[in-house]
């Protein structure tokens, strides 16, 4: 019972550096908020702690844990969203108007600083450049180009809704949630392309928006993505 | 089981832990001398109630978050009621489907959030009496003034939930049901700009925002390009102009900013 607590990992210390936010209070709330829970804790870490599963298939990606981790799952996902703006400005421009294709250039402008500040951030932890695939999507048929974006957009938004309460770190929080509201915005727009008034269909009668698990997340980018990526360590 | 370890581990990155442990000085001091399985069975009590105090975002916190969130989305869902009920002032159907469709969501917000202080058992604050026309008197009789200001209440909210997501990152249900709102007011956000002709996203300090300058301060520090340790995300990759580095990061706003800002209306 060496590690009563789950703390800093070791290869956190980079991205912990690119934070001058308060460290990692909510770790405590989640483990001394209620008496049950502290004393889970206790009792429970010494093998919960160690839990990491390394015994993967040595081609999977595995996004890590922690916050780590669930800086890499984000990172993923903007990795996805990067490579097919690219794709749509280098071949289906042609399909759009003026102020369609500034809105395409300006997509492919975020998803991409999306993706470059998160691999900044994770420096050493970051994992690998993910394969994509796209031979699903027909890159000469606006409908097929747009509903792809919503698709990535709307998955994007629920993607870091869902993933908000995983992390520990305040600091990151807060970068999540100045990239997930332009992920909205985004969306929103997609979704006023393909049908004007849309924008905020995806939300439930409560005015919500969805906020899906990793799991459920790469489960439906899958099939965008070539490379096996593995969720299984990030926090639950 | 090493619970001092614990302490230890806090102190690396708060040094000042001891002192927030100070009512339990003693007894953390006591516990030395009861060895491993003393400190087994009791510690976990002890430990709860002791850091619940000192790093807890206690339940009078996050109340206070809810209700300063309530108070935001009594001001749109009024602010679309009356607009709505104006003769004469949404005419468009396509605008008019899309101010129904925010009203309904901000309307809704507002239920989600009494519900969710009433269950932590508190009480909801009453709506307050906005004043729309105190520095926009024409905010009911021109449209173009009531989509601006609209467009300015749509980007603040966005701005101000991002700002209280680490205040309420202690309780999981309220935080992931705060960011659940959040991303649907990002959406009605880029539709009412894209509705005045600006980009559904926010670029350099609102410089693409049109908006007169009372309202300016909605986009006070859009412009930053600091984000964690990166000092400048233009820089990053091939390099970045400022729209797109300005545009790609929603920055938050603090309390007293969006208090500041409501005060307009009050």
């Amino acid at each position: 019972m060496e590690k009563p607590i789950k703390k800093t990992e070791p290869q956190e210390a980079g991205v912990a550096r690119v934070l001058t936010a308060p460290m990692q209070r909510r770790l405590f709330m989640r483990y001394a908020g209620a008496t049950a829970a502290a004393t889970t804790l206790l009792l429970t870490t010494a093998s919960c702690d160690d839990d990491d599963n390394n015994m993967t298939d040595p081609q999977t990606v595995d996004l890590g844990s922690g916050d780590i981790g669930v800086l890499n799952y984000a990172y993923a996902l903007e990795q996805l969203e990067a490579a097919f703006y690219t794709e749509v400005v280098a071949r289906s421009l042609g399909l759009f108007n003026a102020t369609e294709q500034q809105i395409m250039q300006d997509l492919k402008g975020h998803e991409g600083i999306h993706r470059d500040f998160l691999k900044a951030a994770l420096g050493s932890s970051a994992i690998p450049n993910l394969e994509v695939n796209f031979s699903s999507i027909n890159f000469t048929d606006k409908n097929s180009v747009l509903s792809t974006a919503m698709t990535f957009e709307d998955l994007g938004v629920a993607a870091y809704n869902g993933a908000g309460k995983l992390l520990e770190n305040a600091g990151f929080l807060t970068l999540a949630g100045k990239i997930v509201s332009v992920e909205a915005r985004h969306a929103a727009v997609i979704r006023d392309l393909i049908s004007n008034g849309t924008f905020s269909d995806s939300a439930n009668n409560m005015g919500l928006d969805p906020a899906m698990s990793p799991t459920d997340v790469l489960q439906a980018a899958s099939a965008f993505i070539t490379t096996k990526v593995s969720a299984n360590n990030l926090p639950k | 089981m090493n619970i001092f370890k614990i302490i230890q581990d806090i102190e690396k990155f708060d040094p000042e832990v001891h002192n927030r442990l100070d009512s339990r000085r003693s007894a953390f001091k006591n516990m030395g001398s009861f060895g491993k399985k003393a400190a087994l069975s009791t510690i976990p009590v002890a430990l709860a109630s002791v850091f619940q105090k000192a790093y807890g975002q206690s339940t009078t916190s996050i109340v206070e978050v809810l209700n300063f969130a309530l108070k935001l989305e009594y001001l749109e869902r009024n602010f679309y009621t009356q607009g709505l009920a104006q003769p004469a002032l949404i005419v468009d159907s396509a605008a008019r489907a899309a101010i129904q469709k925010i009203q309904a969501h901000e309307a809704a917000h507002v239920e989600l959030l009494r519900t969710t202080i009433q269950s932590l058992n508190a009480t909801p604050i009453a709506e307050p009496t906005f004043n729309f026309g105190k520095n926009f008197p024409d905010w009911n009789l021109n449209y173009q003034t009531y989509l601006t200001l609209a467009q300015a209440f749509e980007d603040t909210g966005v701005r101000a939930y991002k700002g209280q997501a680490g205040n309420v990152m202690s309780n999981d249900t309220v935080l992931t049901a705060a960011l659940q709102i959040h991303s649907v007011e990002a959406r009605h956000a880029a539709h009412i700009r894209r509705m005045r002709g600006a980009k559904g996203w926010i670029e350099g300090n609102g410089d693409n925002s049109n908006v007169p300058s009372a309202a300016q301060p909605v986009y006070a520090g859009e412009g930053n390009v600091t984000q964690g340790s990166v000092n400048d995300v233009k820089t990053l990759g091939s390099g970045y102009s400022a729209a797109i580095a300005t545009g790609a990061f929603d920055e938050p706003l603090t309390k007293e900013q969006v208090a500041a800002i409501v005060s307009l209306f009050e």
